[in-house]
């Protein structure tokens, strides 16, 4: 809804208040008028009103013309270009490469997905004081500098499209393992990631990165029935039940990375860091048990990766595969490298504990977990750290 | 529609060639520029545009005090100092970063894009 009135008024955060009021509004009226035929309409209606009066408020002289061309809607026949979807249109002009890359993440996810400042500061690891200045910063130079809400030119698409896989994949990351809140799954993040990721491919079939991207959300997205448990415990990947796994999802995903499978396998070809991230998952769904997982290929994919993105929690991934080929002790030299740039990470801490565990150190897995407990936004990551730490032999 | 300052920088002390590597390519970026000119007014972009002297020609002016006080020399100390700018129009910021792409090219150095208030940015400020 924000998109749609974004598109049509030109202006964020007016799009932004006005949807507020018109929920506002329901929830005051709803209980007490009885819940509208199409409660959608009844809310997009209430918003462009809501919207409407505040621009005839703030512009009662100048702009008669303005205010006639908002009484008639006449927004849906525009000539639109490739993007037909108000969102998609959106996180393009979101991901402008007139912002800052770590803004036009922050924004998409405050307008696309919604999310709260907190969460998105979260999520990036920084102070929520930052993230809302980020937020706002970004929005006022988009309001000042004039960056158009359009679709791009088909030749600007491509350009802007590495920004956008980006931000695509985050929503979906926050909403597979959300970082604050009630939920251990934020089933509307994902989908809306999942959603945005077909309709990328739509766009651009030919492109291997966005084939790449949706063959990892589902192959990942496939799990999640699977992931936590009926006490609200997250189930980590040896231990779920894989016949709980999608088949279906499963299929897809593996079909879209299965052309690529072998240009990810020949050291030619430069695959991207989705398809590699997808390949890695596709060893994950297709070992019928934990127990069978091919992990050398996965330690070789992760090295691939490290290439083209050599960030710590790459090889925070790779250090847990190494692992299981090597044994504990290896994986923790590894991990403890990264101790400078992740130790504000629960995740750094969880692996951590995990590998201090099974090394019969309980003494440091339990500060470990400790630790993670502590970091951790999510509450079903929560209940099974606790779980875990509290079956320490001390 | 939007206007936008386009600002080109330079050295603060210009050698022979005014900032350029050679005189022929000063005379090159002179050609090209104002063929870049050309264009942009043809096509209902062009404010004004203009080259500035250097910057050691510069003389800072103080006037807040009961008497003015001048001082030799550009207001910021920097090796690098605004030489030359247009001000142009443009439907929206695409349109004034691809304008700024042909200006650099032009001008042989980065361009900076900065948007002006607009009526309704001043009005926002005078809100309450």
């Amino acid at each position: 809804m924000v998109a749609g009135l974004a598109r049509r008024f030109n202006d964020l955060d007016i799009a932004e208040d006005a949807a507020g009021e018109a929920f506002a509004l329901a929830v005051e009226r709803w209980p007490r008028d009885g819940i509208p035929h199409n409660p959608g309409g009844w809310l997009t209606t209430t918003a462009t009103r809501k919207a409407i009066d505040r621009i005839r408020r703030e512009s009662r002289r100048s702009a008669k013309h303005q205010e006639a061309t908002m009484l008639h809607d006449d927004t849906s026949p525009e000539p639109t270009g490739p993007v037909e979807d108000d969102r998609l249109r959106l996180i393009f002009t979101c991901c402008h490469p007139a912002l800052a890359p770590e803004s036009r993440v922050a924004l998409t996810l405050r307008l696309l997905g919604g999310l709260t400042v907190a969460e998105i500061a979260h999520a990036f690891l920084v102070q929520e004081t930052t993230m809302a200045q980020r937020i706002t910063r970004a929005k006022a130079k988009i309001k000042a500098a004039h960056i158009p809400y359009r679709v791009p030119l088909a030749a600007d698409i491509r350009e802007r499209l590495a920004a956008v896989l980006a931000v695509v994949y985050l929503v979906f990351n926050e909403g597979y393992l959300a970082s604050a809140g009630d939920d251990a799954v934020r089933v509307d993040l994902t989908d809306e990631a999942i959603r945005l990721g077909r309709l990328l491919r739509a766009l651009l079939p030919g492109d291997a990165e966005v084939s790449g991207l949706l063959a990892l959300m589902l192959l990942t997205d496939a799990r999640r029935r699977a992931r936590v448990s009926r006490a609200g415990e997250l189930v980590t990947l040896d231990e779920q039940d894989r016949g709980a796994w999608d088949r279906e999802l499963i299929a897809e995903g593996s079909a879209l990375i299965h052309d690529r499978l072998g240009a990810v396998a020949g050291d030619h070809e430069q695959a991207g860091r989705y398809q590699l991230l997808a390949a890695i998952n596709a060893v994950h769904t297709s070992a019928p048990s934990a127990r069978d997982t091919d992990w050398s290929q996965i330690v070789a994919l992760y090295d691939r990766l490290a290439v083209l993105d050599p960030s710590p929690i790459v090889r925070l991934n790779r250090a847990v595969a190494l692992a299981e080929i090597d044994g504990p002790g290896v994986g923790l030299a590894e991990i403890d490298r990264l101790t400078p740039p992740l130790d504000g990470y629960h995740a750094f801490h969880a692996v951590r504990a995990d590998l201090l565990r099974r090394l019969g150190r309980s003494g440091d897995s339990a500060a470990a977990y400790d630790r993670a407990i502590d970091l951790a936004g999510n509450p079903a990551e929560r209940a099974y750290l606790t779980r875990r730490r509290d079956q320490l032999s001390g | 529609m939007p206007r936008y300052m386009m600002s080109v920088f330079g050295p603060a002390e210009r050698n022979e060639f005014s900032g350029y590597s050679s005189r022929e390519e000063m005379l090159q970026s002179f050609a090209d520029t104002g063929e870049f000119n050309e264009r942009l007014e043809k096509n209902g972009h062009l404010v004004f545009a203009d080259g500035l002297a250097e910057a050691t020609t510069a003389t800072t002016v103080d006037g807040q005090g009961d008497r003015p006080v001048f001082t030799d020399g550009p207001y910021l100390e920097a090796k690098e100092h605004f030489g030359g700018f247009w001000v142009i129009e443009a439907a929206d910021l695409d349109e004034a970063l691809s304008l700024a792409a042909a200006a650099s090219k032009a001008c042989r150095g980065k361009v900076e894009v900065r948007p002006f208030h607009t009526s309704d940015s001043i009005k926002a400020l005078l809100e309450p």
